[in-house]
């Protein structure tokens, strides 16, 4: 892989914070090498904001290694950037080529309200997990690992449901700020395991409507959170969210 | 010397001894009890879990914006378990045996054997709450094999165990959250301890989103903040990974414990150049299929698919036999520095060996050849086979390497180096988990207990839900049974109010110095002097020049520090500056503490004690001991002894040959 250094101009969104107005800001930054990470480019960046005595640009970021979710730039119009199942984080600058202007904003959603510059409060997800994202088993209640078998085949697409980071880029990508893949994900994941059973009708309808409090949109199944998932959650969570939900209604639920 | 409160009678039936006689809290009780738990990964997360379930009030920290974030989320090998799944002879004791056998001979007995203990519990337990664990076609759980052991008791989710487990605990932590029995602060840093009476009854906290200090009354204060490893500035880490909590509670009087016990990762991709802001880990599992080497030729330039197969030096496989690829994380480390300080490092930096997957997609591919019946397959379609095989175990991983270094791993070897990758040392605890503080805990990787000098693979996750699922439960009965008496504080005691003055003063005092240079620019200079001189070799003269580095870099960093921004608000900078501070102070102590340990074992790798061949050299009649360090002053340590009886095990050099 050849190397080479680039320099480049940013467009980003800043905001003080929740109740102020934002507005894009442009920047540039010199020598940046193709082998950096997107962030490490934003380190260079705010390195320079501090030395000119300006404050540097607020983000969420964490690992680093495209797993904690925490991480949360909308590039050049798309969630995490022009990559194929990505992150922010793993974006790498050999993307990009010199002269480039990029254009990066925070998620944009009501649910996810800006804290400041590229930081969002994406605390309703938190909040629909309590709605039911889970397993009623207390601490010491367990059987043998191996005493219920679950068949290979769903065990690994309960997997592929719960890899979701919960990073929000589905939201992000939707035009109706619509959160059916994370919720998708989160009733699917728990659905296709037996440990999941007892509970999948009350947990499908609290989730959802806890979903629709939160304020976000609607489904119209156009694919884009699917296609903006840095982990590859698949649109057929929804489409199973849906039988379950279906499924649910039938019986007594609240 | 300190007491460990480790149970009597034999080691077998200490824990379940223990667990019949340590005191009760009725359930009306428990209600009037308050816990606090500082961070959510899997120590954090399963013990407020489990806490709120037994009916205590708890209240969670975190300083991410979700408790789901907490680093444990990047663990991706495994976590070990003594099942005995597999048949292949594995055992407690076995589980136990390895542990202190991998750990050097530095931890102790009793908390590794409980360790051993409960890790078939967890298991079932992260089943019961739907871990989607890796399963065979019979529908029942998958093992792997991991460094340092001999045996298949490795459980995993492809290679995002750390994710899956902790989103169980996470999803355990919510439910808690949703029936009010846990309250969560995210995005919230503990900056202060409240002591009453020497006993902790609080802490200080910081909203991080609009700078006001808190107070939070506690009858009991569980650490469960992570290690740190973020000292030396590339790590493994995350980047907000800090000491900050654990520092705080040492200024209060806890002792640490075996500061200089880092463990550096063997597999990790290699530092790219000057702008790095982290490393990043190649699972050890991937140890079970690659297999590692450099030309035996120095400073061979040739591409690795052009060098044949007999000038390559598998180095491990030539100096271990009985262990090859799979020797622990300290002994494969040192190997990949001795051949690359020997000038046979790749890459263009020459900081690198080769872990080389080709011989392990063959292998694969006729196994699936054979499986189909075919044996009129050329070499190419049995290679299509093979790489569908590894892409099926390590997928994810290989995406990750290729995102970053924008090399195909299914067809040129990975280059890998060692990294910074997890602390050993710690708060030192008892066999309650309880620091020297009443009241105080400290459990997972921010705790010294159970790793000794070097900790094996999958071992992790599985001391983080040992200590919050199963140890913490029973060991915190004992101290609130007698506090059922103590009515909560009003946090506008004195105490709390003396500490919220002083937390306040310290972040006016750096946010006044209005200096020169950036907090990065320091925590970089902190973490070279740290690599460099107390790193993966250390040596007296290097440890002496490093505490003199460090003391005047902190001089530096009080005078000359700029945080640009307000305190009323999301301040990122801040929130660094408080963090490097604490590195700095701590950074010291580390290398006190590896010019005081004159020997070698397991991490901690002095120069001038290692056998002929280069192996480390133990003084078991000089150092069996935990050095818990008290810190008495500015600059200034005081060192208490533990010393660490062996009644079951009888230390020897370890071998992997």
């Amino acid at each position: 892989m050849e190397h080479y250094s680039m320099n480049l101009n940013l467009k980003v969104w800043r905001q003080q914070n929740a109740a102020a107005k934002g507005g894009f800001k442009l920047y540039r930054v010199e020598n940046i090498s193709s082998e950096m990470s997107f962030l490490e480019m934003f380190d260079v960046l705010n390195e320079q904001l501090v030395h000119a005595g300006e404050d540097p640009i607020t983000f969420d970021h964490d690992c680093r290694e495209g797993i904690c979710g925490a991480c949360s730039m909308h590039i050049n119009g798309k969630p995490h950037g022009p990559w194929y199942a990505n992150t922010t984080c793993q974006l790498h600058m050999r993307a990009f080529k010199d002269g480039d202007t990029i254009v990066v904003e925070p998620w944009r959603a009501n649910a996810f309200p800006v804290i400041k510059d590229l930081m969002v409060d994406r605390s309703a997800f938190d909040r629909i997990i309590q709605a039911g994202g889970y397993v009623s088993v207390n601490t010491g209640n367990a059987v043998d690992g191996n005493a219920i078998p679950i068949p290979k085949n769903n065990a690994d697409e309960a997997f592929a449901a719960a890899m979701c980071i919960g990073c929000g880029a589905c939201v992000a990508a939707c035009k109706n700020s619509s959160a059916m893949l994370f919720v998708g994900a989160k009733v699917s994941h728990l659905a296709l395991l037996p440990q999941g059973d007892p509970e999948r009708g009350s947990r499908v309808v609290n989730m959802l409507a806890q979903m629709d409090k939160e304020g976000f949109g609607a489904c119209t199944n156009t694919g884009a959170c699917e296609a903006a998932c840095p982990k590859e959650i698949s649109l057929s969570n929804i489409a199973r969210l849906n039988k379950e939900y279906l499924a649910a209604s039938f019986v007594d639920n609240k | 010397m300190l007491d460990a409160k480790i149970p009597s009678g034999r080691l077998e039936e200490k824990w379940t001894d223990y667990k019949g006689h340590c005191k009760l809290v009725n359930p009306a009780n428990k209600r009037k009890l308050e816990v606090i738990v500082i961070g959510t990964g899997l120590a954090g997360a399963s013990a407020a879990a489990s806490l709120g379930e037994l009916g205590y009030k708890v209240k969670a920290f975190c300083f991410q914006d979700s408790p789901r974030r907490a680093h444990s989320i990047a663990a991706q090998g495994g976590i070990n378990a003594a099942k005995n799944y597999q048949n292949d002879g594995d055992s407690v004791f076995r589980l136990f045996y390895d542990t202190i056998k991998g750990g050097d001979y530095r931890s102790r007995e009793a908390n590794v054997h409980r360790l051993a203990e409960v890790s078939a519990n967890i298991i079932d337990q992260c089943v019961a709450q739907g871990v989607p664990f890796a399963r065979e076609y019979g529908g029942l759980l998958s093992n792997r094999s991991f460094g340092g052991t001999q045996v298949q008791r490795t459980f995993y989710a492809a290679g995002q165990t750390g994710q899956q487990l902790l989103i169980g605990a996470y999803q355990a932590l919510e439910r808690q959250v949703a029936l009010g029995n846990v309250k969560m602060y995210s995005r919230h840093e503990m900056l202060e301890l409240v002591k009453i009476d020497g006993k902790v009854r609080g802490i200080i906290a910081r909203d991080l989103v609009n700078g006001k200090l808190e107070r939070h009354f506690g009858h009991a204060v569980l650490l469960c903040s992570g290690g740190y490893g973020n000292v030396f500035y590339l790590s493994t880490n995350a980047m907000g990974s800090n000491v900050t909590a654990a520092w705080k509670a040492h200024k209060q009087g806890a002792y640490f414990a075996n500061p200089c016990f880092t463990q550096i990762h063997p597999t990790c991709i290699p530092v790219s150049g000057d702008h790095q802001s982290k490393l990043t880990l190649m699972s050890e599992s991937l140890r079970n299929d690659g297999r590692i080497w450099v030309p035996k030729q120095k400073g061979d330039t040739r591409r690795p698919n052009e060098i044949p197969e007999d000038e390559r030096d598998y180095y491990l496989e030539r100096r271990y036999p009985a262990f090859g690829n799979l020797v622990p994380r300290d002994v494969a480390s040192r190997a990949a520095k001795e051949r690359c300080d020997e000038g046979y490092g790749v890459g263009s930096s020459k900081q690198a060996v080769y872990l080389d997957f080709s011989a392990a997609i063959i292998r694969y591919g006729k196994i699936e050849a054979g499986k189909e019946g075919r044996s009129d397959l050329s070499e190419a379609e049995i290679i299509v086979l093979g790489k569908e095989v590894v892409k099926e175990k390590y997928g994810n991983l290989f995406d990750m390497y290729e995102k970053i270094t924008g090399e195909n791993p299914y067809e040129v070897p990975m280059r890998i180096y060692p990294a910074v990758h997890y602390t050993m040392g710690g708060l030192w605890v008892d066999y309650e988990l309880q620091t020297n503080i009443a009241g105080l805990y400290s459990l997972g990787e921010a705790n010294f207990s159970d790793h000794g000098a070097n900790r094996l693979g999958a071992s992790a996750l599985m001391q983080g839900l040992a200590d919050g699922y199963f140890v913490i439960p029973y060991t915190i009965g004992n101290h609130l049974a007698d506090e059922i008496y103590a009515k909560a504080i009003d946090t506008s005691h004195p105490a709390f109010a003396a500490a919220e003055q002083s937390v306040s003063d310290r972040i006016n005092t750096l946010m006044n110095i209005k200096g020169k240079q950036s907090v990065e620019s320091f925590h970089k200079r902190l973490g070279k002097i740290m690599w460099e001189k107390c790193g993966m070799a250390r040596n007296a003269e290097g440890l002496k020049q490093a505490i003199t580095e460090i003391q005047s870099l902190k001089k530096e960093f009080w005078s000359d520090v700029r945080i640009p921004g307000g305190i009323n608000e999301m301040n990122p900078e801040l929130d660094k500056a408080n963090r490097v501070a604490d590195f700095i102070e701590l950074g010291e102590l580390m290398c006190i503490d590896a010019l005081n340990r004159n020997e070698s074992c397991g991490g901690h790798f002095r120069e001038e004690f290692q056998t002929e061949e280069g192996e480390a050299l133990r003084d078991d009649a000089g150092y069996m001991y935990v050095a818990a360090w008290e810190m008495t002053g500015d600059n200034n340590w005081t060192l208490h002894k533990e010393e660490l009886k062996y009644d079951v095990i009888k230390p020897t050099q370890r071998n992997y040959k």
